[in-house]
């Protein structure tokens, strides 16, 4: 195949995998964040101390995340369908995506959260801050560095989710690269691919990390 | 200012406070001494009620705290300040942001509290250094910005948990020097737990000593080095404890140079063996304390005239 024919190919694959990822992170973020700080502040000892709703969320978290992804997407179909209407295409991949990504950035969140100083939370609550005000002015904005991270493993584990979005014809750069470079022996768009790939994860995380350094103060 | 009464806190089995009483008068510096464990640290959380106590009241300012929860405990915390041992400050602010931070939980609105931000900063002598970040800061620095955030609510009280113990001497001076200013200058009523005796020395007017959960002895310390036997005299002045026998310990507030001893070796014809001894300088003026031993016939008399002229005689 020649680099002309390839072109178009990998153009279109590379906005496929873009866009499925560029929602599937905005909606895990929504999600994910939200879950993350539950997780902290319904845990004993938290800001709003509610064991039994924490552990539920727990274990729900532990099921999205001991799920492999290409199960997880077969498995959740008929939501899928409840959802977007459809079961295929690169719409059909955003929620699978979503579903699978939002607990593993939740831990994340988890993680950021808890590194926050306890001094400074109960300064805080000294101050007369109540719950609000610990989240929104302290929780969060001093864990953002972390938070930030986490999108950025985020972003790049949920690039890896998308190689088995072919299974329901959500196109992109796996696909591509399982299709013509696989199936058809095509071994330059296999190298090209792969080469697309390692790039667009580098840029990732090289944004990633550039962020949640200019927003660290420590 | 602050009253504290029959306060306990037991944590499952562990009894972290057992039963204390405190009363600290409007405009004095008090200073909970102890050792670690000794409890004093969870006495001043419960104090702001950042531990909800298992038993007893705390009354701040005429309000009745364990009363309160929620909304209104905030609005009361709003009204103590608390600076803390390792500061507390919040990384992603600046030093401004940082100070302004209990006037937003107040709902201060935004000109007034530049404007306030600007006057606490110098007040503490940061004037200037509010757009840097607190990691920029020495740690004397940081606690000037956390005295800073302590006072923004113009509070009555201030709380400080071993405010000192992360500083060099140095400046824990300036430290210490700065809280005695605020203390006389806006009447600030100081309520300080430290395991450091230089603390009480340099800036309190009364302290309690804590072990166990218990108070052991408190009052003004004017008062404790006038009573035999206090713990506090012995923690201050380094005498070899306990005392060898035959040997009289003198205390002696007032001014250390009025010669006494001598006087009295004179008059009652005795001798005098100077064991040990030392003059601090307390918040309330000097103290000296001094081991001597006597020998002669008249000893009696000798500490009897002594005591009359205002000494502190313990003989042992």
């Amino acid at each position: 195949m020649t680099w002309d024919e390839m072109a178009p190919l990998l153009w279109e694959a590379t906005w496929q995998t873009g866009v499925m990822v560029g929602w599937a992170a905005v909606f895990t973020v929504l999600l994910g964040l939200p879950l993350g700080v539950a997780l902290v502040v319904f845990d004993r000892g938290g800001l709003r101390p509610l064991p039994v709703l924490k552990s539920i969320l727990g274990v729900i978290v532990n099921v999205g995340r001991s799920l492999p992804f290409i199960v997880l997407m077969i498995a959740i179909i008929p939501f899928t369908r409840l959802v977007v209407g459809t079961t295929i295409g690169t719409a059909a991949v955003v929620v699978p995506l979503t579903v699978g990504a939002v607990p593993f950035f939740a831990r994340l969140v988890e993680t950021a959260l808890r590194e926050v100083d306890r001094d400074v939370i109960q300064a805080a609550q000294a101050m007369g801050a109540g719950r609000g005000a610990v989240v929104w002015k302290v929780l969060l904005p001093e864990a953002l560095p972390g938070i930030v991270a986490g999108v950025t493993v985020t972003v790049v584990a949920l690039i890896g989710y998308t190689a088995m979005a072919g299974t329901i014809g959500g196109g992109g750069l796996g696909d591509l690269a399982i299709r013509y470079g696989y199936q058809r022996f095509e071994t330059a768009v296999m190298i090209v691919t792969v080469v697309v790939l390692i790039v667009i994860v580098q840029i990732m995380q090289s944004l990633g990390d550039l962020l949640a350094r200019r927003l660290s103060h420590k | 200012m602050i009253q504290v009464s029959g306060l306990r806190k037991s944590y499952g089995g562990t009894v972290a406070l057992d039963g204390v009483d405190l009363n600290v008068r409007q405009g004095e510096v008090y200073g909970v001494v102890g050792q670690s464990g000794a409890g004093k640290s969870t006495l001043l959380r419960c104090v702001n009620l950042l531990e909800r106590p298992s038993a007893g009241t705390v009354t701040v300012a005429g309000q009745d705290l364990t009363a309160l929860r929620g909304k209104d405990l905030n609005r009361a915390r709003q009204r103590i300040g608390m600076i803390h041992q390792h500061f507390a400050l919040l990384s992603s602010r600046t030093v401004a942001g940082n100070v302004s931070f209990p006037l937003e939980v107040m709902g201060v609105p935004r000109a007034e509290r530049r404007r306030r931000v600007g006057e606490l900063l110098d007040l503490v002598g940061l004037g200037g250094r509010g757009g840097d970040h607190p990691h920029q800061l020495s740690g004397g620095q940081k606690q000037r910005v956390g005295i800073a955030r302590a006072l923004a609510g113009n509070p009555s009280v201030l709380l400080s948990d071993e405010a000192t113990s992360a500083l060099d001497p140095g400046t824990t001076q300036s430290i210490l020097a700065l809280l005695r200013r605020l203390n006389a200058e806006l009447g600030l009523t100081i309520l300080l737990i430290t395991h450091e005796m230089d603390v009480v020395k340099s800036i309190c007017d009364s302290v309690a000593i804590m072990s166990g959960g218990r108070v052991e002895e408190s009052g003004p310390i004017g008062d404790l080095i006038r009573t035999p036997g206090s713990r506090l005299t012995r923690e201050i002045f380094p005498l070899p404890d306990p005392a060898p026998a035959g040997s009289v310990t003198l205390t002696f507030t007032g001014d250390p140079r009025q010669p006494l001893v001598s006087e009295a070796v004179r008059k009652f014809d005795v001798d005098v063996s100077i064991l040990g001894g030392s003059i601090e300088d307390l918040a309330g003026g000097s103290v000296g304390r001094l081991r001597v031993a006597f020998s002669g016939e008249q000893v009696p008399a000798a500490l009897t005239y002594l005591r009359e002229r205002g000494l502190l005689v313990e003989t042992s």
